[in-house]
């Protein structure tokens, strides 16, 4: 792995070819330079230090990597970081505000929607890309829309849970 | 897990993403959505020195209408397809993958790869799809029952690009997929693309096409030739799917038996039909 850091750190290996990136990423413009075989997902953690983009499976299945990609829900194990050159990424850090937390992770904590946590970040960026998307979904909608997310823990009827609660409160909130 | 070291360009013209192609020959590689080449590399399955990146080919993305046909551009996502009337095709791109997957993933990269367990593929042989193709030499085009060759092999050579999709309209068809897999985000076991023309009361033409029965998809001809001006009816669609397996060879794994993928492509044809003609 050491050979990684070095490749999103300021000087490289003479060697290695790499790419200069600029990614906006929760409304903040990083530049980063990269050997092209990084994936986003090891950029995120590694070179930007945002760690709340967790790596669960590495096989494009779990979910837990899931970034907003120009709003758009994506696997960011499953995208080079030389991909999301001049795009806009959000990750689970861009969730809350300054100061209080996001309604979707209200929702989580007020429903119990995570045990060991491993997969919410994921989970809660999948539930906004719905909710954007679709404000009041249906409880069958909501799971549709979290098929490409994995809880090992088996915690999915609170994670569901958790989206509606999520939906209500915004849906209050653009109410009023 | 961290692919092998490549190099990586991203070209703003499919003549120049082809010449570097041509330059690279055995050692370039396409990237289109990466959704099912990103877990070849960082599986280390394969090895390329460069990867031609078509994320910047604009012009390869979306439909538009030339006469009787639907042009689907290759990097046309799955969830723009989804989100669109192409028939047949529209219904089969939900259901790839999962949300994540179908934002990235491209029809292109979907084709050109050509998963036997994939969707789109049958979907194409289905709708007897003509795939356009770029090389150094020019353009040429290749009917979807001639581009799929073998398991993971298409009659693209090294230095050529899928770049668009050719599909009939299909007016006055009715359509369905049916797909088994073991979970909602899973590859299909077996699946189904059916499509029916219905003339006073009978079916007057079918094509049924199989997803996961071979290498390759595969057209169901012999139950497309008993569909051919019989009733529409249950007793009679039933009949005609059970010839679904003939002909095919589907493989087993630890998903399934060819056993059971025969006697699911039987069932699914018949599911297919009936809910392509609304019964």
């Amino acid at each position: 792995m050491s050979g990684l850091f070095e490749e999103i750190h300021e000087q490289p290996a003479a060697d290695v070819p790499t790419r200069r990136v600029s990614i906006t990423v929760n409304g903040d413009k990083r530049v980063a330079q990269v050997e092209p075989r990084l994936l986003l997902a090891h950029l995120l953690r590694q070179g930007l230090k945002l760690t709340g983009t967790h790596t669960g499976c590495d096989t494009t299945n779990c979910g837990a990597c899931t970034v907003l990609f120009d709003g758009k829900p994506i696997k960011s194990c499953t995208m080079l970081a030389v991909q999301a050159d001049g795009h806009e990424v959000t990750t689970v850090e861009g969730l809350a505000g300054a100061s209080e937390l996001h309604p979707i992770q209200e929702g989580f904590k007020d429903e119990h929607g995570l045990q060991c946590g491993f997969c919410t970040p994921g989970m809660m960026l999948a539930a906004k890309a719905l909710l954007e998307e679709n404000p009041d979904p249906t409880e069958d909608e909501v799971r549709w829309a979290l098929s490409g997310n994995l809880c090992r823990c088996t915690g999915y009827q609170n994670i569901v849970k958790s989206v509606m609660w999520a939906a209500k409160k915004m849906q209050a909130q653009s109410a009023s | 897990m961290i692919p092998a070291a490549f190099d990586y360009i991203r070209p703003s013209t499919v003549e120049d993403a082809v010449n570097a192609l041509a330059d690279a020959g055995e050692e370039g590689k396409v990237l289109a959505g990466g959704q099912s080449l990103l877990p070849v590399l960082r599986l280390r399955l394969a090895a390329p020195a460069l990867l031609v990146d078509l994320g910047g080919l604009s012009q390869l993305r979306g439909i538009r209408e030339d006469g009787d046909m639907l042009v689907i551009g290759a990097m046309t996502t799955h969830a723009e397809l989804a989100a669109s009337s192409v028939p047949l095709l529209a219904q089969v791109a939900a259901t790839v993958g999962d949300r994540q997957v179908r934002h990235r993933g491209t029809l292109g990269g979907s084709l050109s790869h050509a998963d036997p367990a994939g969707d789109l593929p049958t979907a194409a042989v289905a709708l007897d799809a003509q795939m356009v193709l770029a090389g150094p030499h020019g353009r040429r085009t290749v009917a979807a029952s001639d581009f799929f060759v073998d398991l993971f092999t298409t009659a693209l050579a090294p230095d050529e690009l899928l770049i668009e999709v050719r599909v009939p309209k299909l007016q006055g068809w009715q359509t369905h997929y049916t797909k088994v897999g073991r979970t909602a985000q899973a590859w299909a076991t077996v699946a189904v693309a059916a499509a029916v023309r219905r003339e006073n009361g009978s079916i007057a033409q079918a094509r049924v096409a199989l997803t996961n029965m071979g290498p390759t998809p595969v057209r169901a001809s012999a139950v497309e030739q008993a569909l051919a001006g019989v009733a529409v009816d249950g007793d009679a669609i039933a009949a005609a799917a059970a010839h679904a397996a003939e002909g095919t060879a589907p493989a087993s794994d630890t998903t399934a038996s060819a056993e059971y993928r025969s006697h699911l492509a039987k069932v699914l044809t018949r599911r297919a039909l009936l809910a392509a003609v609304g019964r």
